[in-house]
């Protein structure tokens, strides 16, 4: 496998310019000859698919739910980075490329950030031009607050609902290209595999949720843009219908699938609270502007809290152990993420947790109130309130909230070069299914940008230099023995899964897998925990392959199969989850190795060893897969020790 | 405080959108009122699966009333007897001990049933196709601030944005009208200077659109705003028959 990462030449500042002025492009009416498969309809695959339709290319765009407009990106809550500088606090695109480098702990390709930081401007020039309603001061101008990981406020929001805003304006965009005919919309279709013609990607064979039925779709190009695979662990913050299905039939197909291991724990969810539990629900980050995070600083206090005898409200200021602050004077409650989770399960370990298992930690707004008046709080985060009181049963305005991490986003995903193309030719990843942007660790407030940079700026122009030595392709029919071989082969998959028969529902045996991944792969990481997670996770695919039951048939509506395909591939993932986590001895961002620890308990990167992303190819069901190398070198930003002291 | 409470619930079961639906009673027991009305679903699926029965098919994807995914007909409520909130965030403490719950799918003309408790939402995606955007395409904008807009105009239109498409407002309409889902759009946009150009075009669209599709006529019963778990008001209707007028009296 060749892993060509197609830097373009120049300094990082003028790569992509040279880029745009090198590349080849695709004349008006040869685009109208070529067709583009987009799966997805979140930031990514509906700002991709109607940007592709505006420029004349014929699109087919794919999502599992109802409507495009129900991807999971309408969930994100909290906002999206741009280095617009509009509040002059000394913000630049260099910073914010520099920031999301160093936020990743130096695991991602510095030219595809630069890239990212450049056109994230843009980003919220078209937003505003689609009518999105961010937030706004008296004065009429935009209005900026500021996320983990960075000091100055850079992140544009609507509400507490930035991703449905934005997901919305993308929406529309497609939906006017829809009513254009540019695009055909297929709503509550899945994509079960991808056909291979002389080694290029040139369509995919979809499931018909509502029937059952197979088809067959061409395309010169396929771009995956089918969100982050979180949901190996079953429990998370993702939709419940996230999957990682699509990526694994790419890594199947040949494509490099990269560092599976980094996936973000989120530091501020709502504990687990029952074995009922579906799915875990975020309080967005922003919250973290305003609230402070702490725990009793008693050991005996916090016992008395476990058992009810006594209230957070109840503890007095200096019996309170603010511990964000004290361990990181510099960015207090707005380090990054996988710090401020790690530190709240140092806490928790060290049995100061509160709830009543344990497992969470406090969320306060008390001095923010006090500062600025409960009506100020409301309009921030009213309805993040309301949704944290409907499912606690408590009043967050009077009481502090009670938080602890869940896992919530994959940086890993399918490698992808300058172009966004995967090592197939003509397959391209987009959004949270691509690895580029966040090395290690994503910084809030940058996968709303990254999903929408790539869909409205990146690939329209990356996806020309490929089509351009395309446009004497002609159009296939499907009937190609190609797809009707594919097509064969996915239909053998559904149906030996019905023909199992067993005991267990497919949830059941995916809640196994979700408590090894949480406890073996999860937050902290050691050699034995991981090789005994993959041994578990080879138990488990067994007993899924001679165990599961799937009541009805392959015809009509059957959720329950549907469940099943994906839980199939979450085991795959799992699996080579273990596998990267196990093979990266070091520390860094989201992947926390107990054996590579400083002595107050920070990550510590093996930069000799590991300044690389780890691409992992496929080499047959149940054979061990390869790992290659991409060498990460870094001509701009200065490798160093993230200190938020 | 946590509780366990046994449920009867009848529950609207159709194999598919051509078969005659029925109600099927089921008897759940030890259901925690911390979980949450689509939690209880899953508990009864479990129990329908172990005993080699069909799971009962439901829409849900997000879980956090934000993708308008979950819909249901609850005791006789869309979304249930709790107040601005959506099917997955309604929780069982809201139930008592003993209660039956009948759970149906959203009736109504525009959204035929697929299975059991899922119906076909399309229809919203044609009504926005018809015109619910602003005639932009991707790139060669003007800055974000070129234009100021006055922060209430802007709250306002984030409240009318807030829309989920979950249809709620169709399902509890007498006469099945989309109006509030449409106005919701109209109104974003038309308070919006982006959007304001073709305020008036879009709302004949779009109403056109709605009534070729088989929505009933709005008569201003307000039954929308009241089950509209987003608190999407019915001044937007108002505001909508303005654009509508607009339109009229230009043609
Ligand atoms: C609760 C929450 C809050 C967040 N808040 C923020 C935030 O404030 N700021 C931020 O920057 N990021 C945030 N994120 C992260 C961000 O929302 C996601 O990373 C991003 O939206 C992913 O977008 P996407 O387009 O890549 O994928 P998604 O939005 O996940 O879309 C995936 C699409 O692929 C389709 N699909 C999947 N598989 C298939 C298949 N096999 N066949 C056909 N279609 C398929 C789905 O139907 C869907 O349309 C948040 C995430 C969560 C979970
Ligand atoms: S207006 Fe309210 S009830 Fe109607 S679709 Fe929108 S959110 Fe649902
Ligand atoms: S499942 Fe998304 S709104 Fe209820």
């Amino acid at each position: 496998m060749k892993l060509d990462s197609k830097i373009p030449q120049g300094p990082m500042a003028e790569k992509w310019s040279n880029y745009k002025a090198n590349q080849k492009l695709v004349n008006p009416a040869n685009k109208r000859k070529l067709d583009i498969i987009v799966v997805g309809t979140g930031l990514a695959g509906a700002s991709a698919a109607a940007s592709f339709g505006e420029m004349g290319f014929n699109v087919k765009n794919f999502t599992i739910q109802d409507s495009p407009r129900r991807a999971h990106s309408i969930a994100a809550q909290g906002g999206i980075n741009a280095a617009k500088n509009y509040p002059n606090d000394g913000d630049s695109i260099h910073r914010l490329f520099y920031d999301t480098v160093k936020g990743g702990d130096y695991r991602a390709r510095e030219a595809n950030v630069h890239r990212l930081a450049e056109v994230s401007n843009d980003i919220i020039d078209q937003c505003v031009a689609q009518g999105v309603p961010f937030a706004r001061e008296y004065g009429g101008l935009l209005d900026n607050r500021s996320f983990g990981g960075a000091q100055v406020s850079r992140t544009f929001y609507a509400k507490g609902q930035t991703g449905q805003q934005l997901l919305i304006g993308a929406y529309q965009a497609l939906m006017r290209q829809v009513n254009a005919g540019t695009v055909d919309l297929y709503t509550r279709t899945e994509i079960v595999d991808i056909v291979m013609v002389d080694g290029k990607a040139r369509g995919v064979i979809a499931r018909d949720l509502v029937t059952g039925e197979f088809q067959r779709h061409f395309g010169h190009a396929v771009v995956l843009a089918t969100g982050g695979y979180g949901n190996a662990f079953f429990l998370s913050t993702n939709a419940m219908g996230s999957n990682g299905s699509a990526a694994i039939k790419a890594y199947q197909k040949g494509a490099a699938f990269a560092n599976p291991c980094f996936a973000q724990i989120h530091p501020t969810c709502i504990p687990v609270h029952g074995e009922f539990q579906s799915k875990l629900t975020l309080m967005s980050e922003s919250l973290r502007n305003d609230g402070r995070i702490w725990v009793p600083k008693k050991k005996e206090d916090a016992e008395a809290i476990r058992a009810g005898k006594l209230k957070p409200t109840q503890i007095a200021e200096e019996n309170r152990d603010y511990y964000l602050e004290r361990r990181y004077p510099a960015f207090g409650n707005l380090v990054p993420r996988d710090v401020a989770s790690r530190a709240a399960k140092e806490r928790c370990d060290a049995g100061f947790g509160v709830g009543a298992t344990g497992l969470a930690v406090y969320l306060d707004f008390k001095s923010a109130i006090e500062r600025l008046g409960e009506d100020a709080i409301r309009a921030r985060y009213g309805n993040l309130f309301q949704m944290y009181e409907k499912i606690v049963d408590d009043n967050p305005y009077e009481t502090p909230m009670m938080i602890y991490p869940a896992i919530h986003y994959t940086m890993g995903g399918i490698w992808v070069d300058y172009e966004l193309q995967t090592t197939v030719p003509g397959l391209f990843a987009a959004g949270e299914a691509n690895f580029s942007d966040h090395g290690a660790n994503r910084l809030g407030a940058s996968a709303l940008m990254q999903g929408l940079a790539d869909g409205y700026f990146v690939l329209p122009y990356t996806i020309q230099n490929y089509l351009a030595d395309d446009i004497s392709t002609p159009r296939m029919t499907g009937d190609e023995k190609e797809f009707v071989d594919a097509e064969n082969e996915a239909k053998a998959k559904f149906e030996k899964l019905l023909a199992i028969k067993g005991n267990r529902s497919v949830d059941s045996i995916h809640k196994e897998l979700g408590l090894v991944m949480w406890d073996f792969v999860g937050m902290a990481r050691k050699k034995e925990g991981l090789e005994q997670a993959i041994e578990k996770i080879a138990a488990i695919k067994k007993e899924f392959y001679s165990n599961v039951r799937i009541p009805g048939s392959g015809e009509g509506m059957n959720v329950e199969l549907e469940k099943a395909s994906r839980l199939a591939d979450f085991i795959e993932i799992g699996d080579l989850m273990a596998r990267d986590a196990l093979h990266r001895e070091e520390s860094c961002g989201g992947h926390f190795r107990e054996e590579y620890q400083t002595e107050e308990g920070e990550a510590q990167r093996q930069d000799d060893k590991f300044t690389y992303a780890g691409c992992w190819e496929y080499q047959g069901e149940d054979k061990a897969p390869v790992m290659h190398k991409e060498e990460l070198t870094f001509e701009v930003v200065k490798v160093a020790q993230r200190n938020y002291k | 405080m946590e509780n366990n409470i046994s449920l009867t619930l009848k529950v609207w079961r159709q194999n598919g959108p051509k078969e005659k639906g029925r109600f099927e009673t089921y008897k759940l027991e030890k259901v925690s009122t911390d979980s949450s009305f689509l939690e209880m679903m899953d508990i009864l699926n479990e129990q329908l699966i172990n005993d080699g029965n069909e799971p009962v098919a439901f829409d849900h994807d997000c879980r956090e009333g934000i993708c308008g995914m979950c819909s249901l007909y609850i005791n006789g409520r869309p979304h249930g007897p709790d107040d601005d909130v959506t099917t997955c965030q309604l929780h069982m403490r809201k139930f008592k001990d003993g209660e039956t719950i009948t759970i149906e799918p959203w009736r109504s003309a525009g959204f035929p049933v697929i299975k059991d408790l899922i119906v076909n939402r399309n229809a919203f995606d044609t009504i926005i196709a018809a015109g619910g955007y602003t005639s932009v395409s991707t790139g060669g904008v003007p800055d974000a601030n070129a234009i100021p807009i006055p922060k209430v105009d802007a709250d306002e239109a984030m409240d009318a944005a807030s829309c989920i498409g979950c249809g709620a407002c169709v399902a509890t309409c007498k006469n099945g009208s989309a109006m509030l889902f449409v106005s919701a759009k109209v109104s974003h946009l038309a308070l919006l200077p982006q959007g304001k150009v073709e305020a008036a075009r879009r709302a004949k669209n779009m109403v056109a659109k709605m009534d070729e599709l088989g929505f009933g006529n709005c008569t201003n019963t307000g039954a929308c705003e009241v089950e509209c778990p987003k608190g999407v008001s019915i001044s937007n209707i108002a505001r909508l028959n303005r654009e509508f007028l607009k339109a009229k009296l230009q043609d």
